[in-house]
């Protein structure tokens, strides 16, 4: 799993099938001093979170266990809203 | 998923049978406010995108997981066609106007 902040929202009408009825987030991936890292990506929020919030992702594969993520083509889903990130003083 | 903007098309007439009929796009990776990464990818479209059309791509086993996808060699596909991005409160894109200018300007 990856650390994101939500950044947005992505609204698509024409879209594959499967995926009716989901919220897509643009989540910004976080680095080790929870820093913007990397571009955005497009995750499928399963949880409501809102934008601002610090989040947890996981990727395809093993996220198949998460609830809309399964037998669906999502490669990236928001599983939960991180309340607090406890960092160690470096 | 990423966002791609679609910049051209792979017209192949020799390639594996269960992709006959299928569309491959050439898309390029873009951030929420339209700046270019540089990255290109051949991806799967069923659902009729064009050029110049903002997306969102599904990539690795995730591309297989439609009905029209699912026995097919594919790693990337076209799962949805954005109307709309809103990014920190304000709409970055819209179908009709396009990307909106950032403070930030384009990145290259």
């Amino acid at each position: 799993m990856r650390l994101a902040r939500v950044v947005g929202l992505a609204i698509a009408s024409p879209k594959a099938a499967e995926l009716e009825g989901v919220r897509f987030a643009v989540v910004q991936p976080l680095g080790a001093g929870l820093e913007d890292r990397g571009r955005p990506l497009v995750a499928v929020d399963t949880v409501g979170a809102g934008e601002g919030q610090t989040v947890f992702t996981v990727a395809a594969g093993p996220g198949r266990a998460a609830r809309g993520m399964a037998d669906r083509p999502v490669d990236l889903a928001v599983i939960g809203i991180v309340d607090e990130a406890l960092m160690e003083d470096r | 998923m990423i966002i791609g903007r679609v910049i051209g098309r792979a017209v192949s007439t020799r390639k594996d049978e269960k992709l006959l009929g299928t569309k491959l796009l050439l898309v390029e990776e873009v951030n929420p406010q339209g700046a270019g990464s540089g990255d290109m990818a051949v991806v799967a479209d069923h659902l009729g995108a064009g050029p110049g059309d903002v997306v969102l791509v599904a990539q690795g086993s995730a591309a297989r997981f439609t009905a029209q996808t699912k026995e097919q060699p594919v790693d990337a596909l076209v799962v949805g066609i954005v109307d709309t991005i809103r990014v920190n409160g304000r709409s970055a894109f819209t179908s009709a106007g396009g990307f909106a200018p950032n403070d930030k300007g384009a990145r290259p």
